[in-house]
């Protein structure tokens, strides 16, 4: 059987406070292109260093908005496994990540209910930081299985409720 | 739905109304998949491996963060003219409000069905509420709004974006 079949989180096993694994990426100007082109953001801050400083007064080109959302989809799925499905996420961008910094990613549990369909939902804070300085803050909302038999990737129409 | 006192006419008829219904401009692939977990080093099995695809999502979805990949357009386009823009309802409202430059001060989304390769989805922009013009570190601007609402070939809601923008003149602009 495939491992990946199985879910390796389940909501019975989290409590508030718990912390998600934090991830670290050091950031080059090909981070900041190659999100940029993934999401089909061609706007030149995310790929012309001049444009960037000229018109919108920053030091570099900066990672774009879609493709944090991807670095944070992809911090959330890293700790839940395939069976974490997102419902909600919502971030604020408060400086830009830029060439040359080191992004760390850290998460906390804030919240866990289950809702009247028995979908188990895990509220997280997200931050990103620079050097110990908080660059985005988030917060996001992710089902994760009740038990072993649980998917949440199943749940249709009235069963999702994010 | 809210809107400042001094929003001209032209704009205030805009807030809550549908604007902009389009159509993603080809079908939902596997390439931008492969593009988006590359580019933020995404290992998760459910956007490489068909077995896990099909066992855990009965199939090959793409990760839920990627629903306004699918509406930006191309870059060009043969008969197109001018630089193409995502989010035209946000550009219609840097243009009839003066306010030439903008930055995204936060985005809110909430995921529905899952998007599966193959499909074609349908968004409309919606703009929710315009704030009245303040003096911020950047420059004189407002804040609005924007949601861009997306359903399949189903007419299965998949998700809603929010973004709020930060639109501004830059001191002496």
């Amino acid at each position: 059987m495939n491992t990946n079949s199985t879910p390796r989180l389940l909501f019975g096993d989290l409590e508030v406070g718990g912390r998600l694994p934090p991830l670290s990426h050091r950031v080059t100007a090909t981070t900041v292109v190659l999100g940029a082109l993934a999401s089909r953001d061609w706007r030149p801050m995310h790929h012309d260093k001049d444009f960037a400083i000229e018109r919108n007064g920053t030091r570099d080109i900066f990672i774009n908005t879609p493709n944090n959302a991807a670095w944070f989809e992809r911090y959330i799925t890293d700790w839940t496994g395939p069976f974490g499905r997102l419902g909600r996420l919502s971030f604020q961008m408060k400086t830009p990540v830029f060439p040359g910094d080191e992004m760390r990613f850290d998460g906390t549990i804030t919240a866990l209910a289950t809702d009247g369909e028995g979908c188990g939902w895990v509220d997280l804070e997200l931050d990103i930081s620079v050097d110990g300085q908080t660059r985005t803050v988030g917060t996001a909302r992710v089902a994760v299985p009740a038990d072993a038999a649980d998917n949440p990737w199943k749940r249709r129409g009235a069963r999702w409720q994010p | 739905m809210s809107a400042a006192d001094d929003l001209p006419d032209a704009v205030r008829k805009m807030i809550g109304v549908p604007m902009y219904e389009a159509r993603s401009e080809f079908p939902i692939e596997i390439g931008y998949v492969y593009n988006t977990c590359a580019a933020v080093g995404n290992g998760n099995p459910l956007y490489w491996d068909d077995e896990t695809a099909q066992a855990v999502a009965g199939g090959r979805i793409a990760p839920p963060t990627m629903l306004s990949v699918w509406f930006r357009p191309h870059y060009w386009a043969p008969g197109a003219s001018g630089e193409r823009k995502a989010m035209q309802a946000h550009f219609d409202l840097k243009a009839l409000l003066a306010l030439p430059e903008a930055v995204v001060a936060s985005n809110e989304a909430s995921f529905g069905e899952p998007v599966r390769i193959g499909d074609v989805l349908t968004t409309c922009q919606i703009v929710r509420s315009i704030g009245p013009l303040k003096q911020t570190r950047l420059g004189t601007g407002r804040f609005w709004t924007v949601d861009v609402r997306s359903t399949n070939q189903h007419g299965d809601w998949v998700g809603t974006e929010s973004y709020t923008f930060l639109g501004y003149r830059r001191p002496g602009q």
